[in-house]
């Protein structure tokens, strides 16, 4: 009884303290500059992880960009970090709400259900997610999916590894058959499959006698099952690395066994210096300034929303000269342009098969979240695999000849 | 006789008499701990994040206690932790370490998933929640009481055991989330329409009643039933026990039953009651934070509120003065770190104290 009296008393001591500080709280960064349109808006944004994760890092980033494009103060913006996937999301979302925000974003894919069910009790709140499936199908005005083209990224990631193993090739290190790449991907599904194969696809349009092995670690962030994984692909006689996977255990692989490497998320080259060749990366900015300007103009935000290379949405980090194959910016300048002006299509389904066969004129993918998971919408029109038009988030799942699938992982 | 300097310490550690302890030395003990914690993590807030530490700890009431929302998630969050805090209780109490509380709760959440994802639609929905009940208790049981038999019959070690039964637990739980999502995301969508029904409107009510009624039996089970004392005889002289001729392996046997059980509804109540799916790191490390909270009462239920307490006040805290500063969450995690060290290190100096050597008069 005693202790819990001696608890009590202590608890009380900490919250008399803490309510003696409950005073007024000034905004550090006030400014006279009040008549902007943009001094009334309020933004909510959600992370799965902190700044310690690349993948979050990389909102975090954007958002820091926002709030000085659009000169939005410290307190119209509320970051809120090591958000799970739970009920917690709605929580936060909610929280959010009751702190007056106009728009929530949240990150990460398993957010979604759980912004879906704050967007319906909150209607005059506009709720956005980035990698999520679900906004065309459940058709609220107020809930919105968002992604980046980030396939056309990796395709020029691609060509810069193309014009590598050609330059290799010419200089008679390897030959035209011994062109081997390998990739670390973090799970089996569309989002990496997409990824791979369009970093495939420009590697081939280089190289055609091009192949590639696939290694999958099962996780988003593992050092070491990127770094085991780099190296066993090092170890299969893959000349050059990619990954999709949000550690530096693949790269620092490849600078220890001098292989070169392409990257993600952003730059690797300050620990790799003598093998990171470019990398490739999603800026969510345009995305942010997009929503918060919607907002501010009263208009309607798009229910999918992909941004690419014109919007800014897919970056391409500065080219390490010292790895990548002379030439490179002016060869990437030359397909930038092909890919923003539509004469470059990365999935053009004359660029590959499956199975040996070319894919069929009415392929259907599975586009619709259901519990069956069935192919449901037709992808390919004039030819060409239409990723990202009829959803934001990527659903291109066809495994194309010259992959090799080392693992599967889910 | 040579003339030898004998060095006297400055002061040495005194085990305290209970017997003896003043009534107040115990309040006096905390209090200080705490007023040390509070300017420690004060300066360090000073240094490190340059922002005035009353308005830190404001904003701690404020992530707390702000909102009526806040209000309820913090009660949310007490009973899921309280929750799982009792299911450790009895196995400590008995000197049984067990770690495995994270795999327990885990394993019971997936019961209660599996029920709700095969039979939700099957199933009228009164009997598919009694099902679930049934489901989340029996996968805990049945998680816990494998390590119990090994110990009892063979004795091996309980602590690793219970360590190891986590990863399979969490593998698991990846095997069936596979089975469950063909896109191979990962993520499986939530039911809400399969979970625990709503009580009086309030999203928590049910699992705030549930968690109070448990933390009552726990406290009459522990403290005036033949079992808890069996329960306390075993933790402190398993050779007594026998003696007075407790069964041993019974006992241990039993316990973890009851231990599982608990580790299963808080399973049921963290997915059935609250998110309406399922991921490998759903219980986020609780079953740890538990036996730290059980340990800071003392294996004391009713005090465990208050521990409880402490905790996620401290948590939920972090959580708002890192949104509310825009400082990394490690900065808040080192202030919440300090103040739990000084709340458990206060219990040394109360079991030890500090004597002061006085100033030996020189012999003439």
């Amino acid at each position: 009884m005693k202790k819990l009296l001696a608890l009590l008393l202590a608890l009380a001591m900490i919250f008399s303290l803490a309510a003696c500080g409950g005073s007024d709280k000034k905004d550090a960064t006030a400014d006279g500059n009040k008549d902007t349109a943009a001094s009334d808006i309020k933004v909510g944004f959600i992370c799965l992880h902190d700044e310690k994760s690349t993948y979050d890092l990389n909102f975090l980033n954007g958002v820091d960009e926002v709030k000085k494009a659009l000169g939005l103060k410290d307190s119209q913006v509320i970051v809120k970090t090591n958000v799970p996937e739970g009920d917690e999301c709605y929580q936060a979302a909610a929280d959010l709400v009751d702190q007056r925000c106009d728009i929530i974003f949240a990150n990460s894919f398993g957010h979604e259900d759980f912004m879906i069910k704050a967007a319906k009790e909150f209607t005059d709140v506009q709720f956005c997610h980035a990698t999520g499936t679900k906004a065309h199908t459940e058709k609220l005005a107020n809930y919105h999916n968002a992604f980046a083209s980030i396939y056309e990224g990796r395709y020029l990631a691609g060509v810069a590894a193309g014009l590598k193993l050609k330059a290799m090739i010419d200089a008679g290190e390897i030959t035209a058959a011994e062109a081997k790449m390998g990739y670390v991907g973090a799970f089996t599904y569309a989002e990496v499959i997409s990824g791979y194969t369009s970093f495939y696809l420009g590697a081939k349009s280089i190289v055609p006698e091009v192949t590639m092995d696939v290694q999958f670690t099962g996780s988003w962030y593992d050092a070491v099952e990127e770094k085991n994984a780099a190296e066993a692909l090092i170890a299969r006689k893959c000349v050059l690395i990619s990954q999709h996977a949000d550690s530096m255990g693949a790269p620092s692989a490849c600078e220890a066994a001098k292989i070169p490497n392409v990257s993600y998320n952003g730059s690797t080259k300050d620990a790799c210096p003598n093998t990171f060749i470019v990398s490739s990366r999603i800026n969510w900015a345009p995305y942010y300034k997009y929503m918060i300007e919607c907002v501010m103009k009263g208009e309607k935000i798009a229910a999918d929303w992909t941004g690419g290379i014109k919007e800014g949405s897919v970056v391409l980090t500065e080219i390490n000269d010292k790895a990548a194959a002379a030439g490179t910016a002016a060869k990437l300048e030359e397909v930038k342009k092909g890919l923003t002006d539509g004469t470059i299509n990365v999935f053009d389904t004359a660029n590959f098969t499956v199975g040996g066969k070319a894919v069929a004129a009415d392929h259907k993918a599975d586009v619709d979240t259901d519990a069956a998971f069935e192919a449901d919408t037709v992808v390919v029109e004039n030819g060409i695999f239409k990723e990202s038009k009829f959803r934001s988030a990527p659903y291109f799942d066809l495994r194309i000849d010259g992959i090799t699938l080392l693992n599967e992982k889910f | 006789m040579a003339e030898a300097k004998i060095k006297t310490p400055l002061f040495h550690i005194a085990k305290r008499d209970p017997a003896s302890m003043k009534w107040y030395t115990g309040v006096i003990v905390r209090a200080v701990a705490v007023v040390a914690a509070l300017i420690v993590s004060g300066v360090l807030i000073m240094l490190l994040a340059n922002i005035n530490p009353l308005e830190v700890y404001s904003s701690m009431f404020d992530g707390v206690f702000g909102t009526e929302r806040r209000i309820w998630n913090t009660l949310q969050d007490l009973a899921i932790l309280l929750c799982i805090s009792l299911a450790v209780t009895p196995a400590f109490k008995m000197r049984f370490w067990n770690c495995g509380a994270e795999g327990q709760v885990l394993i019971g959440g997936l019961a209660t998933i599996s029920v709700m994802f095969f039979l939700g639609d099957v199933l009228p929905y009164p009997v598919l929640i009694l099902v679930m009940i049934v489901a989340s208790i029996a996968a805990g049981v049945i998680w816990a009481v494998i390590p119990a038999i090994f110990k009892a019959i063979w004795n091996t070690n309980e602590t690793l055991f219970t360590l190891m039964m986590n990863y399979v637990a969490i593998q698991i739980v990846a095997w069936f989330l596979k089975m469950f999502v063909k896109s191979g995301s990962g993520v499986l969508g939530a039911m809400p329409e399969y979970g625990l029904p709503v009580v009086g409107g309030k999203q928590f009510l049910l699992n705030i009643i549930i968690v109070a009624v448990l933390t009552a039996v726990s406290f009459i089970y522990l403290k005036y039933s033949k079992q808890g004392y069996e329960i306390s005889v075993v933790g402190e002289s398993e050779n007594t026990a026998k003696y007075i001729g407790i069964g041993v392996k019974k006992v241990i046997i039993r316990t973890l039953i009851v231990s599982g059980a608990i580790c299963g509804i808080a399973g049921l109540l963290i997915v059935g009651g609250t998110n309406h799916t399922i991921s490998t790191t759903a219980v986020a490390g609780r079953g740890f934070t538990a036996i730290m909270v059980s340990w800071l009462a003392k294996f004391n239920p009713l005090t465990m509120v208050l521990t409880t307490f402490i905790v996620v006040f401290l948590d939920r805290g972090a959580q708002q003065i890192s949104t509310a500063f825009g400082i990394p969450s490690s900065i808040s995690d080192i202030i919440t770190g300090i103040m739990l060290l000084f709340i458990i290190g206060c219990e040394f100096f109360l079991r030890y104290k500090i004597v002061f050597t006085k100033h030996a008069k020189e012999v003439a």
